[in-house]
């Protein structure tokens, strides 16, 4: 009597690994990356902006993502900070000593990565109007427990760097210029010692001194080990702080 | 971290209309979780069934409380639930005219919270009501005068007092700012937002106002005919919508 062989389970899909832990210096690290836009009301227009984009960075390092308007930069850069959410691929960030993959992640632990981890330098600003810039900019260092004191004194420490006026430090910044409302956001984001930072144009609006303070407080960090991503449209900027660049389109 | 609320495969119908279909979610302490969806939706009856005030059809409520205790809030006694939802839970309602005693001074409206739960000091609960007066940013002497008396703006910061002097973990909120012209309701928004923080405390947001949830809400649920079709962090659901009901209502915004 022959038996028909029990049927052989499934080889279960091989879950994505972590990288090596052994690399220490790796902060982040994309693997092949996919994002498809489908516009349902559009005719359900299918926009594939990301295809198989990898990416690794590793402390201290900066690398500058280039390449013309709707090549995927800034949508590499969002799904980073999973803002966007990716179609395929795995983003291993080490948060707090343990590798953890973005797309995998419950909200609540992607909102502890980014409160702990991940600092992203906005292009826009979004507050409730009655906020005073000083609470804007003081808001990530006091959800991590900073007693509002300390938290105060830091943020008026980089608004002074960054040539705040000082009258503007109690008002809400909804009605800020274009340079003010930037340099809140790069305040907000430096006030906090992320271990990687992603940098959304950080100098667009700025003159030449302020860029210069951004780019300083770049290397600074930079020199503690921070791992930062960037899109910079100024040429400059992105040759004196970037040691590599990614190219898009 | 253990959520504060678990809701598993919560289902609730109106006759044949499935008014909330098979939802589930878990709330963590310290987060905001807006709902938003049309008219119609589910969103308000899913808050009424999770808050007790509807029976439902089907599915799980948990909820884990100051004694760390998990209880079934599905088949708790009647009487054990309005202890909670009078010490651990607030409501804030749409219309501050179902939430306030209308009939009673603004004082009396938040010493009331504070007697229900067995408090008998009347200086203390008249010195508790004054703080809370001012952490809602009413002037002290309005304390005496019935809400009658208040604006919509006001009336609605005194039932955030009435409900917050008993320090709730969990405040549920249906259209907190609707109805409130918009300069009122930045004012509440922002103290809703450091109120959050400073009490430490959980929030379900119910709203049709997707600016409410960009400032307010860490998590958002985008509800349609009773499903949840769409959920993520805030940003993610407004910057990035996948489904086609979402991408309609942020590109039906103005400023998303």
């Amino acid at each position: 009597m022959t038996h028909s062989p029990l049927p052989t389970p499934h080889s279960p899909l091989p879950t994505p690994s972590p990288p090596d832990l052994l690399s220490s210096q790796r902060m982040l690290q994309a693997d092949s990356l996919y994002k498809t836009f489908i516009l349902h009301h559009q005719g359900g227009a299918q926009i594939p902006v990301l295809q198989g984009v990898s990416l690794t960075v590793q402390t201290g390092e900066c690398v500058a993502l280039q390449g013309p308007s709707g090549s995927g930069k800034s949508t590499l850069m969002r799904s980073l900070y999973a803002n966007y959410r990716i179609d395929t691929g795995d983003i291993w960030v080490k948060h707090q000593g343990t590798w953890v993959n973005l797309p995998a992640l419950e909200p609540h632990e992607l909102l502890s990565v980014r409160q702990h981890t991940l600092g992203y330098v906005s292009q826009f600003l979004r507050v409730i109007p009655r906020v005073p810039a000083v609470e804007v900019a003081a808001e990530p260092l006091e959800e991590l427990g900073v007693d509002s004191e300390s938290a105060y004194a830091k943020v008026k420490g980089l608004f002074q760097r960054l040539n705040l006026p000082e009258r503007l430090w109690y008002l809400s910044p909804t009605t800020f210029s274009g340079g003010e409302k930037q340099r809140v956001n790069i305040a907000k984001a430096f006030a906090v010692d992320y271990p990687i930072m992603l940098l959304d144009e950080p100098t667009s609006a700025l003159d030449a001194t302020n860029r210069e303070v951004v780019m300083q407080l770049i290397e600074e960090r930079k020199a503690q080990g921070c791992a930062m991503v960037g899109i910079f449209h100024d040429d400059e900027v992105r040759e004196r702080v970037c040691d590599r660049v990614l190219n898009f389109g | 971290m253990q959520p504060l609320l678990t809701v598993n495969h919560l289902s609730k119908y109106y006759g044949d209309l499935c008014a909330c279909d098979r939802i589930s979610f878990s709330l963590y302490p310290g987060q905001v979780l807006g709902i938003i969806g049309e008219s119609g939706s589910g969103k308000s009856t899913l808050l009424k069934a999770i808050a007790g005030q509807l029976p439902i059809d089907a599915g799980e409520i948990t909820y884990c409380d100051r004694a760390h205790q998990l209880i079934n809030l599905r088949t708790l006694a009647e009487a054990r639930r309005r202890k909670l939802m009078k010490t651990e839970w607030g409501f804030v309602q749409q219309n501050p005219r179902d939430g306030l005693r209308m009939t009673v001074t603004a004082g009396a409206n938040i010493g009331e919270r504070l007697l229900d739960i067995g408090d008998r000091h009347y200086a203390n609960i008249r010195a508790e009501a004054m703080d809370w007066l001012n952490q809602v940013e009413i002037p002290d002497g309005r304390m005496d005068d019935f809400p009658s008396t208040f604006s919509g703006g006001m009336q609605q910061r005194l039932q955030l007092a009435r409900i917050l002097v008993t320090r709730p973990r969990i405040v549920l909120m249906d259209e907190p700012t609707g109805g409130l012209d918009v300069s009122v309701q930045a004012r509440l928004l922002d103290l809703m937002r450091s109120l959050v923080r400073t009490l430490h405390l959980s929030v379900i947001l119910v709203t049709h106002d997707i600016g409410v949830v960009r400032l307010l809400a860490h998590r958002l649920m985008v509800m349609q005919n009773g499903q949840v079709v769409e959920a993520g962090l805030t940003d993610q659901v407004l910057d990035d919508p996948q489904h086609p009901y979402t991408q309609q209502l942020v590109s039906a915004t103005l400023i998303p």
